[in-house]
């Protein structure tokens, strides 16, 4: 077991080395300069000494800056090009070396250190995502118990249709239809519409305000998360309840109660704690729509605005996050699969 | 039900009564619409939505760009059935042609995203080893990085598509086709994925043996004797990517980094002013978001009814 969990920590380093250099290629690759965006913001005009200050001063000038968007397609093949391409590996290896030294560098955009950036609008994010998370839980165990207990019943046709339901709703839409309800409701009992304030409060400072700016968010994202635990719960606890071991405590005569709750619904679980840490993984990443929907400062929409402002720093910092976040999760989830599983363990 | 029959040799047999051998793919369809009744209404929607789609330059009532500033934002009428949008456009039109937009870039990205995985997952299981490390090491960067990113990139760097040269004949693809493609990427590995675990338990019976035994080459093992043995789940699958592709379509389009003005496209339709005029005209938003949930609903529940039908265990459920 240690062993396995030593050589699974151990591939996550070239995935993340991966992922590193494909952020670090794909932002070099898309058209654009952040010093033309810095400079000429609002219709600005600027000077060409003014444009190669930023240059030098974002470090622009130099290797893998703006050089291999400008190249032709063939680059590769072209000789006059093989020094550019040698100080762009060079440039990528530095980036790795101050990754490892935990330098993530400046915003190219704020003039910031990328880490403060992300520390304030992570914990909204995170938020969103832990609350989603057990909306999910709480409606998805219950619901697809239910549904496989009550099989080919209405109850079970109206829980599968919600699911299926959940699945296909895009989130945004949902978010929009919600606000929408929000604002009818409120206009109907107050006379005014009322909408959540849009800066965020942390929870243990006011936990009233924090909830109604973080609530809607969760629930809309959380419906989707739901609709798919609730279908992996339900085919789960099916395929146990036909368990031989299920039968047998039947016969023992135990109560129903017990039979469901210690017997069954333990083992269906997991496979529904590997959906839940899969999605949750995702989630973190996944929260851009949502958040540009409600207006919210997570880390989903910092990753658009820091794309479009062509903030190379921030950018690959966000997606090494995300990513990291994401195989750590993975990780997290066979390990406690394995813990919770001897069969899994013991192989 | 089931009865015991005699047979000339004065032996009997077992026979099904509800059994119907298969006689090719008309009486297998008319087979399964008559056992999946869901999903036939799932191949409805989906049917109706994909008809609309093809034959949207027929059926629409006007054209799904044309602006008419005197019925900007005007209410579903006689005239306008499912009423107009901020710019006078008749949403009922740009729901049709916006099919047209969802079902291709669906469709594509779920079959070539589908395919490249199949390949890839099989692959991955039969050569095993350093080739199955090295892949699955890639598949897990891809799967893990970021969708947004990914389209942004692609839409940037292909505003307009792919423009190639094929025998001197020039091809523009389109601003369609860098959405399509930004959606297949994250599509190959999860169906790699799921291939892969499959086609590891194939790996493992006799006749792959039997075949390598024999000579075959790896290519004549790989597509005739293992790709069959994973097409179940491989189907399944595909169906559901038809309807993640067209979420993520709408997505991308939503936030300005899919399908670009002035193609119909559900997600665009939402883009802007279903939110500004969300409460004063909600007809802007409610159609697009309900032509989305139906179409993908749809499809979910055809998905739903063939893997009961193709998945053995499930249909003992």
């Amino acid at each position: 077991m240690h062993r396995y969990i030593v050589s699974r920590f151990l591939l996550v380093i070239p995935t993340l080395i991966g992922a590193a250099l494909l952020v670090y290629t794909l932002m070099r690759l898309i058209p654009g300069d952040i010093c033309m965006i810095r400079l000429g913001g609002g219709g600005n005009s600027f000077s060409e000494q003014a444009l190669a200050a930023c240059h030098a001063e974002l470090g622009l000038d130099s290797p893998f800056g703006l050089t291999l968007k400008n190249m032709p397609h063939l680059w590769l093949l072209q000789p006059e090009t093989y020094w550019p391409v040698l100080r762009a590996i060079l440039g990528f290896l530095e980036y790795l070396w101050r990754l490892a030294r935990g330098d993530f560098g400046m915003s190219m955009w704020s003039g910031k250190p990328v880490i403060q950036e992300i520390a304030t609008r992570f914990p909204v994010s995170l938020e969103v995502a832990v609350m989603a998370t057990l909306i999910a839980i709480s409606i998805a165990i219950p619901l697809g118990t239910i549904s496989a207990l009550k099989q080919n019943t209405w109850i079970d046709m109206l829980v599968r249709t919600i699911s299926i339901a959940g699945i296909a709703t895009p989130s945004f839409w949902l978010g929009i239809m919600s606000i929408l309800l929000v604002l009818d409701v409120t206009q109907a009992i107050s006379g005014h519409p009322w909408m959540p304030s849009i800066d965020y409060v942390p929870l243990w400072k006011d936990p009233i305000r924090n909830l109604s700016i973080v609530m809607l968010p969760a629930i809309t994202v959380g419906y989707r998360y739901a609709a798919v635990s609730m279908r992996m719960t339900r085919s789960a606890m099916l395929e146990v309840l036909r368990e031989d071991y299920i039968r047998t405590a039947r016969a023992k005569g135990l109560l129903e109660k017990i039979i469901i709750n210690r017997h069954a619904l333990k083992n269906a679980l997991l496979p529904v704690v590997t959906v839940i840490g899969i999605e949750f993984a995702f989630l973190i990443g996944g929260l851009v729509v949502t958040e540009q929907v409600f207006n919210l400062n997570g880390i989903g929409r910092l990753m658009v605005l820091s794309v479009q402002n062509q903030d190379y720093t921030l950018t690959q910092a966000l997606v090494l996050l995300v990513v990291t976040i994401a195989v750590l999760t993975n990780l997290a989830v066979d390990l406690f699969y394995a813990w919770l599983d001897p069969r899994i363990r013991l192989s | 039900m089931t009865d015991i029959a005699p047979t000339p040799t004065g032996a009997t047999l077992l026979v099904d009564d509800d059994y119907v051998a298969p006689r090719g793919i008309w009486s297998a369809t008319i087979r399964f619409l008559r056992r999946q009744p869901v999903g036939t209404v799932g191949i409805v929607i989906v049917a109706v939505f994909g008809l609309c789609g093809l034959f949207a330059d027929v059926i629409a009532p006007y054209n799904p760009t044309a602006n008419d500033f005197s019925a900007m934002t005007e209410a579903p009428s006689w005239a306008h059935w499912l009423g107009t949008d901020q710019l006078g456009r008749d949403i009922l039109s740009r729901i049709l042609f916006g099919a047209r937009t969802a079902y291709i870039v669906g469709v594509t990205s779920a079959v070539v995203g589908g395919f490249s995985g199949l390949v890839l997952g099989v692959g991955s299981a039969y050569f095993g080893g350093r080739t199955d490390l090295v892949l699955q090491r890639i598949l897990d960067i891809v799967m893990s990085f970021p969708l947004i990113i990914m389209a942004l990139a692609v839409v940037s760097v292909f505003p307009n598509g792919f423009k190639m040269s094929i025998f001197g004949i020039a091809i523009s693809t389109g601003s369609v086709s860098a959405v399509i493609f930004a959606i297949t990427i994250p599509l190959i590995p999860r169906c790699a994925r799921v291939v892969r675990s499959s086609a590891l338990a194939v790996r493992e019976v006799p006749y792959v043996d039997a075949a390598r035994a024999l000579g075959y080459g790896h290519m004549r093992i790989i597509l005739a004797h293992m790709v069959p043995n994973v097409v179940a789940p491989f189907l399944i699958m595909l169906t559901s990517f038809v309807g993640q592709a067209i979420l993520a379509e709408a997505a991308l389009s939503y936030l300005g980094l899919g399908v670009q003005e002035p193609v119909a496209a559900w997600g665009l339709m939402l883009q802007g002013g279903a939110e500004e005029y969300a409460s004063t005209a909600p007809w802007i938003a409610v159609f697009p978001g309900l032509a989305i949930m139906l179409t993908v609903f749809g499809i979910n529940l055809f998905g739903d009814a063939l893997r009961d039908v193709l998945d053995p265990k499930m249909r003992e459920r």
